[in-house]
Protein backbone atom coordinates (compact mmCIF):
# COMPACT_ATOMS: atom_id res chain seq x y z
CA UNK A 1 0.00 0.00 0.00
CA UNK A 2 1.17 3.35 -1.09
CA UNK A 3 -0.04 6.91 0.06
CA UNK A 4 0.07 9.73 -1.83
CA UNK A 5 0.17 13.48 -0.78
CA UNK A 6 -1.02 15.84 -3.38
CA UNK A 7 -0.30 19.84 -2.67
CA UNK A 8 -2.57 21.27 -5.70
CA UNK A 9 -4.11 24.51 -6.09
CA UNK A 10 -7.28 24.64 -4.81
CA UNK A 11 -9.51 25.46 -7.97
CA UNK A 12 -8.13 22.05 -9.10
CA UNK A 13 -9.72 20.02 -6.67
CA UNK A 14 -12.52 18.78 -8.32
CA UNK A 15 -10.92 17.89 -10.98
CA UNK A 16 -8.28 15.66 -9.50
CA UNK A 17 -11.40 14.46 -7.48
CA UNK A 18 -12.96 13.25 -10.66
CA UNK A 19 -10.02 11.99 -12.32
CA UNK A 20 -9.51 9.72 -9.20
CA UNK A 21 -12.91 8.98 -8.81
CA UNK A 22 -12.35 7.36 -12.67
CA UNK A 23 -10.12 5.39 -11.93
CA UNK A 24 -11.96 3.89 -8.96
CA UNK A 25 -10.42 5.13 -5.80
CA UNK A 26 -12.99 5.44 -3.56
CA UNK A 27 -11.99 7.74 -0.92
CA UNK A 28 -9.61 10.63 0.50
CA UNK A 29 -9.02 12.84 2.57
CA UNK A 30 -8.88 16.83 2.00
CA UNK A 31 -7.72 19.46 4.19
CA UNK A 32 -7.23 23.43 3.57
CA UNK A 33 -3.88 24.46 4.30
CA UNK A 34 -1.24 27.39 3.89
CA UNK A 35 2.41 26.76 2.85
CA UNK A 36 4.99 28.36 -0.15
CA UNK A 37 7.19 26.69 -2.04
CA UNK A 38 9.45 28.17 -4.68
CA UNK A 39 6.48 30.45 -5.53
CA UNK A 40 6.58 32.39 -2.18
CA UNK A 41 4.46 34.69 -1.36
CA UNK A 42 2.96 38.13 -2.33
CA UNK A 43 2.45 41.47 -1.12
CA UNK A 44 -0.87 43.28 0.17
CA UNK A 45 -1.91 46.40 1.10
CA UNK A 46 -3.92 47.83 3.35
CA UNK A 47 -4.76 51.45 4.93
CA UNK A 48 -1.38 52.54 3.49
CA UNK A 49 1.27 50.10 4.47
CA UNK A 50 2.24 46.84 2.90
CA UNK A 51 2.98 43.34 4.06
CA UNK A 52 3.76 40.11 2.54
CA UNK A 53 1.40 37.04 2.94
CA UNK A 54 4.26 33.86 3.12
CA UNK A 55 1.59 31.52 3.22
CA UNK A 56 -0.60 30.99 0.36
CA UNK A 57 -3.72 28.61 0.71
CA UNK A 58 -3.32 25.12 -0.64
CA UNK A 59 -5.67 22.09 -0.64
CA UNK A 60 -3.83 18.81 0.35
CA UNK A 61 -5.48 15.55 -0.60
CA UNK A 62 -4.65 12.36 1.08
CA UNK A 63 -5.10 9.24 -0.74
CA UNK A 64 -4.07 5.34 0.34
CA UNK A 65 -4.34 2.84 -2.48
CA UNK A 66 -2.36 -0.67 -3.54
CA UNK A 67 0.78 -0.56 -5.39
CA UNK A 68 -1.12 -1.37 -8.59
CA UNK A 69 -2.94 1.75 -8.69
CA UNK A 70 -0.18 4.01 -7.88
CA UNK A 71 1.25 4.96 -11.02
CA UNK A 72 -2.20 6.00 -12.79
CA UNK A 73 -3.23 7.25 -9.65
CA UNK A 74 -0.20 10.05 -9.33
CA UNK A 75 -0.58 10.42 -13.11
CA UNK A 76 -4.18 11.27 -13.19
CA UNK A 77 -3.31 13.65 -10.83
CA UNK A 78 -0.57 15.76 -12.33
CA UNK A 79 -2.40 15.72 -15.50
CA UNK A 80 -5.70 17.04 -13.71
CA UNK A 81 -4.22 19.17 -11.21
CA UNK A 82 -1.69 20.99 -13.95
CA UNK A 83 -2.11 24.54 -14.90
CA UNK A 84 2.00 25.41 -16.14
CA UNK A 85 2.23 27.63 -13.82
CA UNK A 86 4.53 28.49 -10.81
CA UNK A 87 2.48 27.15 -7.80
CA UNK A 88 1.18 24.34 -9.20
CA UNK A 89 1.99 21.60 -6.57
CA UNK A 90 3.52 18.59 -5.89
CA UNK A 91 2.95 15.00 -5.26
CA UNK A 92 4.95 12.93 -2.38
CA UNK A 93 4.65 9.01 -2.12
CA UNK A 94 4.91 7.08 0.88
CA UNK A 95 4.56 3.36 1.88
CA UNK A 96 2.04 2.67 4.15
CA UNK A 97 2.27 -0.69 6.55
CA UNK A 98 -0.92 -1.16 7.70
CA UNK A 99 -5.07 0.11 7.19
CA UNK A 100 -7.90 -0.96 9.28
CA UNK A 101 -11.30 0.02 8.55
CA UNK A 102 -13.33 0.92 11.74
CA UNK A 103 -16.54 -0.66 11.45
CA UNK A 104 -15.77 -4.35 10.38
CA UNK A 105 -12.05 -4.62 11.67
CA UNK A 106 -10.81 -5.23 7.86
CA UNK A 107 -7.25 -4.88 7.12
CA UNK A 108 -4.58 -4.35 4.49
CA UNK A 109 -5.74 -3.49 0.85
CA UNK A 110 -9.19 -4.99 1.92
CA UNK A 111 -9.61 -1.83 3.88
CA UNK A 112 -8.71 1.34 1.76
CA UNK B 1 -28.81 70.88 15.39
CA UNK B 2 -29.61 74.51 15.97
CA UNK B 3 -30.89 76.38 19.05
CA UNK B 4 -34.47 77.34 18.12
CA UNK B 5 -33.92 80.36 16.53
CA UNK B 6 -31.28 79.63 14.03
CA UNK B 7 -33.66 78.05 11.90
CA UNK B 8 -34.70 81.39 10.98
CA UNK B 9 -31.31 82.28 11.00
CA UNK B 10 -30.85 80.40 8.31
CA UNK B 11 -33.69 81.44 6.06
CA UNK B 12 -32.42 84.50 6.50
CA UNK B 13 -29.32 83.31 5.13
CA UNK B 14 -30.78 81.49 1.79
CA UNK B 15 -32.72 84.71 1.30
CA UNK B 16 -30.10 86.75 1.80
CA UNK B 17 -27.90 84.73 -0.83
CA UNK B 18 -31.09 84.86 -2.76
CA UNK B 19 -31.58 88.67 -3.10
CA UNK B 20 -27.86 89.18 -2.56
CA UNK B 21 -27.37 88.28 -6.14
CA UNK B 22 -23.47 87.83 -5.98
CA UNK B 23 -23.59 84.43 -7.54
CA UNK B 24 -26.59 84.62 -10.39
CA UNK B 25 -25.25 81.57 -11.90
CA UNK B 26 -28.27 79.46 -13.48
CA UNK B 27 -27.42 77.04 -10.74
CA UNK B 28 -28.84 78.88 -7.91
CA UNK B 29 -31.33 80.52 -9.49
CA UNK B 30 -34.34 77.78 -8.91
CA UNK B 31 -33.61 77.74 -5.39
CA UNK B 32 -33.90 81.59 -5.06
CA UNK B 33 -37.44 82.77 -4.84
CA UNK B 34 -38.65 79.61 -3.07
CA UNK B 35 -36.49 80.82 -0.19
CA UNK B 36 -37.08 84.06 -0.55
CA UNK B 37 -40.69 83.30 0.34
CA UNK B 38 -39.96 81.07 3.38
CA UNK B 39 -37.85 83.93 4.65
CA UNK B 40 -41.17 86.03 4.49
CA UNK B 41 -42.95 83.73 5.52
CA UNK B 42 -40.74 82.69 9.03
CA UNK B 43 -40.87 86.24 10.06
CA UNK B 44 -44.68 86.20 10.00
CA UNK B 45 -44.31 83.55 12.42
CA UNK B 46 -42.42 85.16 14.43
CA UNK B 47 -44.79 87.67 14.71
CA UNK B 48 -47.54 85.45 15.37
CA UNK B 49 -45.47 83.85 18.35
CA UNK B 50 -45.63 86.97 19.82
CA UNK B 51 -49.09 86.94 20.55
CA UNK B 52 -50.37 83.42 20.94
CA UNK B 53 -53.74 83.37 18.82
CA UNK B 54 -54.64 80.22 21.43
CA UNK B 55 -54.17 79.44 25.52
CA UNK B 56 -54.95 75.77 25.54
CA UNK B 57 -54.01 72.59 23.89
CA UNK B 58 -57.55 72.38 22.41
CA UNK B 59 -57.52 75.34 21.33
CA UNK B 60 -54.44 74.59 19.46
CA UNK B 61 -55.30 71.25 18.01
CA UNK B 62 -58.28 73.28 16.22
CA UNK B 63 -56.01 75.69 14.44
CA UNK B 64 -56.95 75.08 10.37
CA UNK B 65 -53.31 75.60 9.35
CA UNK B 66 -51.16 75.98 12.26
CA UNK B 67 -51.69 72.37 13.78
CA UNK B 68 -51.51 70.32 10.84
CA UNK B 69 -48.08 72.54 9.78
CA UNK B 70 -46.82 71.25 13.62
CA UNK B 71 -47.54 67.75 13.20
CA UNK B 72 -45.67 67.55 10.07
CA UNK B 73 -42.30 69.41 11.58
CA UNK B 74 -42.97 67.45 14.69
CA UNK B 75 -43.03 64.13 12.55
CA UNK B 76 -39.93 64.96 10.84
CA UNK B 77 -38.39 65.64 14.12
CA UNK B 78 -38.74 62.62 15.45
CA UNK B 79 -37.83 60.17 12.17
CA UNK B 80 -34.93 62.12 11.86
CA UNK B 81 -34.02 60.97 16.07
CA UNK B 82 -35.01 57.64 14.32
CA UNK B 83 -32.35 58.09 11.53
CA UNK B 84 -29.91 59.23 14.29
CA UNK B 85 -30.29 56.17 16.41
CA UNK B 86 -29.72 54.22 13.37
CA UNK B 87 -26.19 55.77 13.13
CA UNK B 88 -25.30 53.81 16.17
CA UNK B 89 -25.53 50.17 14.25
CA UNK B 90 -23.40 52.14 11.67
CA UNK B 91 -21.01 52.52 14.34
CA UNK B 92 -20.90 49.53 15.72
CA UNK B 93 -20.58 47.60 12.13
CA UNK B 94 -17.84 50.04 11.20
CA UNK B 95 -15.59 49.11 13.75
CA UNK B 96 -16.18 45.89 13.99
CA UNK B 97 -15.58 44.96 10.62
CA UNK B 98 -12.27 47.14 10.47
CA UNK B 99 -11.24 45.11 14.35
CA UNK B 100 -10.17 41.82 14.42
CA UNK B 101 -12.90 39.21 14.88
CA UNK B 102 -11.32 38.13 18.72
CA UNK B 103 -12.43 41.59 19.66
CA UNK B 104 -15.71 41.64 18.07
CA UNK B 105 -18.03 40.91 21.43
CA UNK B 106 -16.14 43.74 23.13
CA UNK B 107 -16.41 46.47 20.66
CA UNK B 108 -20.39 45.80 20.37
CA UNK B 109 -20.56 45.72 23.69
CA UNK B 110 -19.14 49.31 24.28
CA UNK B 111 -21.47 50.55 21.67
CA UNK B 112 -24.35 48.89 23.47
CA UNK B 113 -23.25 50.51 26.54
CA UNK B 114 -22.30 54.06 25.43
CA UNK B 115 -26.02 54.29 23.27
CA UNK B 116 -27.71 53.54 26.67
CA UNK B 117 -26.08 55.18 28.98
CA UNK B 118 -25.49 58.33 26.55
CA UNK B 119 -29.39 58.53 26.61
CA UNK B 120 -29.87 58.20 30.01
CA UNK B 121 -27.11 60.34 31.11
CA UNK B 122 -28.51 63.45 28.67
CA UNK B 123 -31.32 62.90 29.96
CA UNK B 124 -30.73 62.76 33.78
CA UNK B 125 -27.75 65.77 33.05
CA UNK B 126 -27.00 66.46 29.89
CA UNK B 127 -29.84 68.22 28.02
CA UNK B 128 -30.02 71.04 30.14
CA UNK B 129 -26.75 71.66 30.69
CA UNK B 130 -26.56 71.79 27.15
CA UNK B 131 -29.57 74.06 26.69
CA UNK B 132 -29.87 75.82 30.13
CA UNK B 133 -31.60 79.05 28.71
CA UNK B 134 -29.60 81.92 29.86
CA UNK B 135 -26.55 81.29 31.77
CA UNK B 136 -22.57 82.55 31.96
CA UNK B 137 -21.80 81.16 28.31
CA UNK B 138 -19.41 78.92 29.38
CA UNK B 139 -20.92 76.33 32.04
CA UNK B 140 -24.36 75.01 33.69
CA UNK B 141 -25.29 72.77 35.33
CA UNK B 142 -27.34 69.78 34.10
CA UNK B 143 -30.40 68.28 35.92
CA UNK B 144 -33.38 65.93 34.84
CA UNK B 145 -35.75 66.41 31.80
CA UNK B 146 -39.41 67.11 32.91
CA UNK B 147 -40.92 64.20 33.50
CA UNK B 148 -44.82 66.16 32.87
CA UNK B 149 -45.98 69.15 32.79
CA UNK B 150 -48.83 70.91 34.77
CA UNK B 151 -52.03 72.02 32.92
CA UNK B 152 -50.75 76.04 32.12
CA UNK B 153 -47.01 74.35 31.26
CA UNK B 154 -48.12 72.21 28.37
CA UNK B 155 -49.25 75.03 25.85
CA UNK B 156 -45.69 76.50 26.29
CA UNK B 157 -44.17 73.26 25.97
CA UNK B 158 -46.07 71.08 23.22
CA UNK B 159 -46.85 73.23 21.23
CA UNK B 160 -45.35 75.68 18.31
CA UNK B 161 -45.23 78.34 21.25
CA UNK B 162 -41.87 76.43 22.31
CA UNK B 163 -40.54 75.59 18.80
CA UNK B 164 -41.57 73.54 15.35
CA UNK B 165 -41.71 70.72 17.86
CA UNK B 166 -42.53 69.64 21.31
CA UNK B 167 -40.31 69.40 24.46
CA UNK B 168 -39.78 65.41 23.72
CA UNK B 169 -39.39 65.22 20.12
CA UNK B 170 -36.47 68.10 21.03
CA UNK B 171 -34.71 65.94 23.84
CA UNK B 172 -34.95 62.54 22.29
CA UNK B 173 -33.49 64.16 19.22
CA UNK B 174 -30.54 65.92 21.34
CA UNK B 175 -30.33 62.87 23.18
CA UNK B 176 -29.30 60.43 19.68
CA UNK B 177 -26.57 62.38 18.82
CA UNK B 178 -25.32 62.87 22.81
CA UNK B 179 -23.66 59.23 22.27
CA UNK B 180 -22.05 59.93 19.12
CA UNK B 181 -19.09 61.37 20.52
CA UNK B 182 -18.03 58.68 22.75
CA UNK B 183 -18.67 56.23 19.97
CA UNK B 184 -15.88 57.97 18.34
CA UNK B 185 -13.56 57.77 21.07
CA UNK B 186 -14.30 53.82 21.08
CA UNK B 187 -13.52 53.38 17.74
CA UNK B 188 -10.07 54.54 17.93
CA UNK B 189 -9.15 52.81 21.12
CA UNK B 190 -10.27 49.63 20.72
CA UNK B 191 -8.86 46.51 20.75
CA UNK B 192 -6.61 47.59 23.53
CA UNK B 193 -8.64 49.19 26.09
CA UNK B 194 -9.48 47.88 29.56
CA UNK B 195 -13.68 47.64 29.61
CA UNK B 196 -14.59 49.43 32.88
CA UNK B 197 -12.25 52.55 32.49
CA UNK B 198 -13.10 52.87 29.43
CA UNK B 199 -17.08 53.10 30.33
CA UNK B 200 -16.10 55.31 33.43
CA UNK B 201 -14.50 57.70 31.26
CA UNK B 202 -16.96 57.73 28.29
CA UNK B 203 -19.66 58.20 30.74
CA UNK B 204 -17.59 61.01 32.19
CA UNK B 205 -17.17 62.62 28.71
CA UNK B 206 -20.86 62.16 27.63
CA UNK B 207 -22.41 63.43 30.94
CA UNK B 208 -20.72 66.54 31.59
CA UNK B 209 -17.61 67.52 28.55
CA UNK B 210 -19.89 67.18 25.46
CA UNK B 211 -23.06 69.20 26.98
CA UNK B 212 -20.05 72.24 28.07
CA UNK B 213 -19.14 72.57 24.25
CA UNK B 214 -22.34 72.26 23.15
CA UNK B 215 -24.02 74.67 25.24
CA UNK B 216 -21.23 77.26 23.93
CA UNK B 217 -23.00 77.37 20.64
CA UNK B 218 -25.93 75.63 20.54
CA UNK B 219 -27.19 76.35 23.84
CA UNK B 220 -26.90 80.11 22.71
CA UNK B 221 -23.02 80.30 25.11
CA UNK B 222 -20.26 82.42 23.96
CA UNK B 223 -19.16 81.09 20.57
CA UNK B 224 -22.98 81.95 19.59
CA UNK B 225 -22.78 85.40 20.93
CA UNK B 226 -19.19 85.56 18.48
CA UNK B 227 -21.08 84.55 15.13
CA UNK B 228 -19.85 80.76 15.47
CA UNK B 229 -21.57 78.64 12.72
CA UNK B 230 -21.99 74.57 13.23
CA UNK B 231 -25.56 73.60 11.60
CA UNK B 232 -25.27 70.08 12.56
CA UNK B 233 -22.30 69.27 14.44
CA UNK B 234 -18.85 69.42 12.38
CA UNK B 235 -16.98 70.51 15.34
CA UNK B 236 -19.67 70.15 18.38
CA UNK B 237 -20.45 66.40 17.80
CA UNK B 238 -17.16 64.91 15.15
CA UNK B 239 -14.37 67.24 15.81
CA UNK B 240 -15.28 67.13 19.85
CA UNK B 241 -15.36 63.25 19.40
CA UNK B 242 -12.09 62.85 17.27
CA UNK B 243 -10.11 65.52 19.39
CA UNK B 244 -10.98 63.27 22.80
CA UNK B 245 -10.38 60.54 20.85
CA UNK B 246 -6.82 61.51 19.79
CA UNK B 247 -6.15 61.91 23.87
CA UNK B 248 -7.25 58.69 24.55
CA UNK B 249 -4.84 57.18 22.25
CA UNK B 250 -1.83 59.04 23.10
CA UNK B 251 -2.95 57.87 26.68
CA UNK B 252 -3.29 54.64 25.75
CA UNK B 253 -0.51 53.87 23.51
CA UNK B 254 -0.61 51.74 19.70
CA UNK B 255 -1.78 48.19 19.47
CA UNK B 256 0.70 45.79 20.24
CA UNK B 257 2.94 44.70 16.90
CA UNK B 258 1.32 47.70 14.84
CA UNK B 259 4.92 49.55 15.09
CA UNK B 260 7.90 47.48 14.29
CA UNK B 261 11.74 48.95 15.27
CA UNK B 262 12.62 51.35 12.21
CA UNK B 263 9.67 52.56 11.71
CA UNK B 264 7.77 50.28 9.66
CA UNK B 265 4.19 49.82 9.88
CA UNK B 266 2.49 46.66 10.26
CA UNK B 267 -1.09 46.67 9.12
CA UNK B 268 -3.33 44.99 11.60
CA UNK B 269 -5.98 43.97 9.44
CA UNK B 270 -10.17 44.32 9.68
CA UNK B 271 -11.97 41.02 10.01
CA UNK B 272 -14.98 42.16 7.75
CA UNK B 273 -14.43 44.36 4.98
CA UNK B 274 -18.76 43.91 4.08
CA UNK B 275 -19.52 44.61 7.81
CA UNK B 276 -17.37 48.05 7.54
CA UNK B 277 -19.28 48.86 4.33
CA UNK B 278 -22.39 47.76 5.71
CA UNK B 279 -22.15 50.33 8.58
CA UNK B 280 -20.98 53.23 6.55
CA UNK B 281 -23.74 53.53 3.97
CA UNK B 282 -26.06 53.23 7.64
CA UNK B 283 -24.47 56.24 8.68
CA UNK B 284 -25.04 57.52 5.40
CA UNK B 285 -28.55 56.73 5.56
CA UNK B 286 -28.30 58.11 9.80
CA UNK B 287 -26.79 61.66 8.16
CA UNK B 288 -30.00 62.56 6.27
CA UNK B 289 -31.31 62.33 10.03
CA UNK B 290 -28.73 63.90 11.60
CA UNK B 291 -28.17 66.75 9.09
CA UNK B 292 -32.24 67.13 7.65
CA UNK B 293 -33.33 66.89 11.04
CA UNK B 294 -31.23 69.40 12.53
CA UNK B 295 -33.19 72.46 10.09
CA UNK B 296 -35.45 71.68 13.46
CA UNK B 297 -38.72 72.10 11.51
CA UNK B 298 -39.60 70.19 8.02
CA UNK B 299 -38.92 73.32 5.90
CA UNK B 300 -39.52 72.03 2.15
CA UNK B 301 -36.72 74.02 1.43
CA UNK B 302 -34.42 73.81 3.87
CA UNK B 303 -34.52 70.17 4.30
CA UNK B 304 -34.32 69.48 0.43
CA UNK B 305 -31.43 71.45 0.21
CA UNK B 306 -29.61 69.79 3.18
CA UNK B 307 -30.33 66.37 1.97
CA UNK B 308 -28.97 67.49 -1.35
CA UNK B 309 -25.61 69.03 0.11
CA UNK B 310 -25.37 66.31 2.69
CA UNK B 311 -25.71 63.28 -0.29
CA UNK B 312 -23.68 65.03 -2.45
CA UNK B 313 -20.75 65.92 0.09
CA UNK B 314 -20.62 62.12 1.20
CA UNK B 315 -20.09 60.91 -2.44
CA UNK B 316 -17.59 63.86 -3.32
CA UNK B 317 -15.57 62.53 -0.27
CA UNK B 318 -15.95 58.35 -1.63
CA UNK B 319 -14.87 59.10 -4.98
CA UNK B 320 -11.68 61.63 -4.04
CA UNK B 321 -10.45 59.30 -0.84
CA UNK B 322 -10.80 56.47 -3.49
CA UNK B 323 -8.78 57.98 -5.88
CA UNK B 324 -6.51 59.64 -3.84
CA UNK B 325 -5.55 56.09 -2.38
CA UNK B 326 -5.59 55.03 -5.71
CA UNK B 327 -2.85 57.56 -6.60
CA UNK B 328 -0.73 57.53 -3.13
CA UNK B 329 -1.03 54.28 -2.12
CA UNK B 330 -0.64 52.77 -5.67
CA UNK B 331 -3.73 50.67 -5.02
CA UNK B 332 -7.31 51.34 -4.28
CA UNK B 333 -8.13 51.34 -0.48
CA UNK B 334 -11.85 49.97 -0.03
CA UNK B 335 -11.35 51.31 3.36
CA UNK B 336 -10.30 54.42 2.72
CA UNK B 337 -12.82 54.77 0.30
CA UNK B 338 -15.40 53.85 3.30
CA UNK B 339 -13.58 56.47 5.30
CA UNK B 340 -13.82 58.79 2.69
CA UNK B 341 -17.61 58.86 2.56
CA UNK B 342 -17.53 59.33 6.11
CA UNK B 343 -15.61 62.24 5.62
CA UNK B 344 -17.42 64.33 3.40
CA UNK B 345 -19.99 63.79 5.32
CA UNK B 346 -18.27 65.26 8.84
CA UNK B 347 -16.77 68.16 6.40
CA UNK B 348 -20.50 69.08 5.12
CA UNK B 349 -22.54 68.55 8.67
CA UNK B 350 -21.75 72.68 9.60
CA UNK B 351 -22.68 74.16 6.88
CA UNK B 352 -25.55 71.67 5.21
CA UNK B 353 -28.18 74.61 4.95
CA UNK B 354 -26.01 77.14 4.12
CA UNK B 355 -23.08 75.47 1.50
CA UNK B 356 -24.69 75.23 -1.94
CA UNK B 357 -24.76 71.68 -3.71
CA UNK B 358 -21.68 72.22 -5.76
CA UNK B 359 -19.50 74.00 -3.19
CA UNK B 360 -20.47 70.74 -0.81
CA UNK B 361 -19.12 68.72 -3.72
CA UNK B 362 -15.79 70.96 -3.07
CA UNK B 363 -15.97 70.78 0.61
CA UNK B 364 -16.67 66.57 0.34
CA UNK B 365 -13.95 66.11 -2.21
CA UNK B 366 -11.50 68.23 -0.11
CA UNK B 367 -12.43 65.89 3.02
CA UNK B 368 -12.15 62.76 1.24
CA UNK B 369 -8.44 63.64 -0.26
CA UNK B 370 -7.72 64.97 3.69
CA UNK B 371 -9.18 61.64 5.32
CA UNK B 372 -6.54 59.56 3.52
CA UNK B 373 -3.40 61.71 4.10
CA UNK B 374 -4.80 62.51 7.49
CA UNK B 375 -4.67 58.39 8.31
CA UNK B 376 -0.88 57.67 6.51
CA UNK B 377 0.26 60.57 8.60
CA UNK B 378 -1.43 60.01 12.23
CA UNK B 379 0.40 56.11 11.51
CA UNK B 380 3.91 57.80 10.43
CA UNK B 381 3.17 59.93 14.49
CA UNK B 382 2.36 56.14 15.38
CA UNK B 383 -0.75 56.76 16.46
CA UNK B 384 -2.52 54.03 16.10
CA UNK B 385 -6.53 54.56 15.16
CA UNK B 386 -7.95 51.25 13.78
CA UNK B 387 -10.84 52.73 12.38
CA UNK B 388 -9.64 56.28 10.95
CA UNK B 389 -11.92 58.01 13.80
CA UNK B 390 -9.64 60.56 14.20
CA UNK B 391 -8.90 61.69 10.39
CA UNK B 392 -12.52 61.35 10.24
CA UNK B 393 -14.36 63.23 12.66
CA UNK B 394 -11.40 65.18 14.26
CA UNK B 395 -9.96 66.44 10.56
CA UNK B 396 -12.70 66.95 8.52
CA UNK B 397 -14.95 67.81 11.54
CA UNK B 398 -11.91 71.10 11.69
CA UNK B 399 -12.28 71.39 8.16
CA UNK B 400 -16.10 70.84 7.75
CA UNK B 401 -16.44 74.26 10.52
CA UNK B 402 -13.75 76.07 8.25
CA UNK B 403 -15.75 75.39 4.96
CA UNK B 404 -18.76 77.50 6.12
CA UNK B 405 -16.11 80.43 6.62
CA UNK B 406 -15.34 80.22 2.85
CA UNK B 407 -18.47 79.12 1.37
CA UNK B 408 -21.40 79.42 3.45
CA UNK B 409 -23.70 82.02 1.85
CA UNK B 410 -24.80 84.62 4.89
CA UNK B 411 -22.58 85.94 7.50
CA UNK B 412 -19.92 83.97 8.47
CA UNK B 413 -16.20 85.02 9.60
CA UNK B 414 -13.81 82.85 8.52
CA UNK B 415 -11.78 83.70 11.19
CA UNK B 416 -14.63 83.05 14.24
CA UNK B 417 -15.01 79.63 12.57
CA UNK B 418 -11.64 79.11 12.91
CA UNK B 419 -11.63 80.41 16.32
CA UNK B 420 -14.64 77.84 17.43
CA UNK B 421 -13.64 74.49 15.70
CA UNK B 422 -10.37 75.32 17.19
CA UNK B 423 -11.68 75.88 20.87
CA UNK B 424 -13.73 72.67 20.87
CA UNK B 425 -11.12 70.66 20.09
CA UNK B 426 -8.74 71.68 22.03
CA UNK B 427 -11.38 71.46 24.91
CA UNK B 428 -12.59 68.62 24.24
CA UNK B 429 -8.75 67.57 23.58
CA UNK B 430 -7.82 68.72 27.46
CA UNK B 431 -10.74 67.49 29.05
CA UNK B 432 -10.39 64.10 27.53
CA UNK B 433 -6.48 63.51 28.34
CA UNK B 434 -6.97 64.91 31.74
CA UNK B 435 -9.84 62.14 32.14
CA UNK B 436 -7.58 59.48 30.27
CA UNK B 437 -4.53 60.26 32.72
CA UNK B 438 -6.49 60.22 35.64
CA UNK B 439 -8.23 57.44 34.96
CA UNK B 440 -5.53 55.41 33.98
CA UNK B 441 -3.38 56.62 37.26
CA UNK B 442 -6.32 54.77 39.46
CA UNK B 443 -7.27 51.84 37.72
CA UNK B 444 -4.83 51.55 34.49
CA UNK B 445 -6.19 51.32 31.00
CA UNK B 446 -4.51 48.88 29.36
CA UNK B 447 -5.40 44.98 29.05
CA UNK B 448 -2.65 42.70 29.67
CA UNK B 449 0.42 41.91 26.68
CA UNK B 450 -1.57 37.97 27.06
CA UNK B 451 -5.18 39.25 26.76
CA UNK B 452 -4.53 41.56 24.26
CA UNK B 453 -3.36 38.81 22.35
CA UNK B 454 -6.15 36.19 22.94
CA UNK B 455 -8.23 38.98 22.32
CA UNK B 456 -10.53 40.93 24.25
CA UNK B 457 -13.81 38.87 24.18
CA UNK B 458 -12.58 36.16 25.90
CA UNK B 459 -10.39 38.53 28.35
CA UNK B 460 -12.44 41.10 29.25
CA UNK B 461 -16.14 39.24 28.39
CA UNK B 462 -15.51 35.58 28.62
CA UNK B 463 -17.03 34.95 25.11
CA UNK B 464 -16.68 34.63 21.56
CA UNK B 465 -18.36 36.57 18.75
CA UNK B 466 -18.29 33.67 16.30
CA UNK B 467 -17.98 30.32 18.29
CA UNK B 468 -19.15 28.39 14.91
CA UNK B 469 -16.84 29.24 12.88
CA UNK B 470 -13.60 27.92 14.72
CA UNK B 471 -11.38 25.98 11.96
CA UNK B 472 -11.87 22.32 12.65
CA UNK B 473 -8.10 22.35 12.84
CA UNK B 474 -7.66 24.33 15.91
CA UNK B 475 -10.42 22.66 17.89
Amino acid sequence: MKKIEAIIKPFKLEEVKDALADLGIEGMTVSEVKGFGRQKGHTEIYRGSEYTVDFLPKIKIEVVLSDALLESATAAIVKAAKTGKIGDGKVFVSPVEEAIRIRTDETGEQAV
Amino acid sequence: MLTRTHSLASLAAVALFALSGALPTALYAQDAPAAETTAVEAVEEVEEEEAPAFTTMEEFQALPLEYPKFMVDNLWILIAAALVFIMHLGFSCVETGLCRSKNTVNILFKNVFIVCMGALTYAAWGFNAMYPGDFNGWFAVGSPIANSFAEGDMVGNLTNQYADYTYWADFIFQAMFAATAATIVSGAVAERIKLGPFMIAATILVMFAYPISGSWKWGGGWLDAMGFYDFAGSSLVHAFGGYAALAAVIVLGPRLGKYLSGGKVKPILGHSMPLAAIGVFLLFLGWFGFNGGSVLSADPVLVSLVFTTTALAGFAGGLFAAFTSWIVLKKPDLSMALNGMLAGLVGITAGADSIMPWNAVIVGAIAGILVVLAVLFFDKLKIDDPVGAISVHGICGNWGTIAVGIFGVGEFSLVTQIIGTAAVSVFAFVFSLVTFVIIKAIFGLRVSEEEEIGGLDVGEHGQEAYPDFTPVSEV
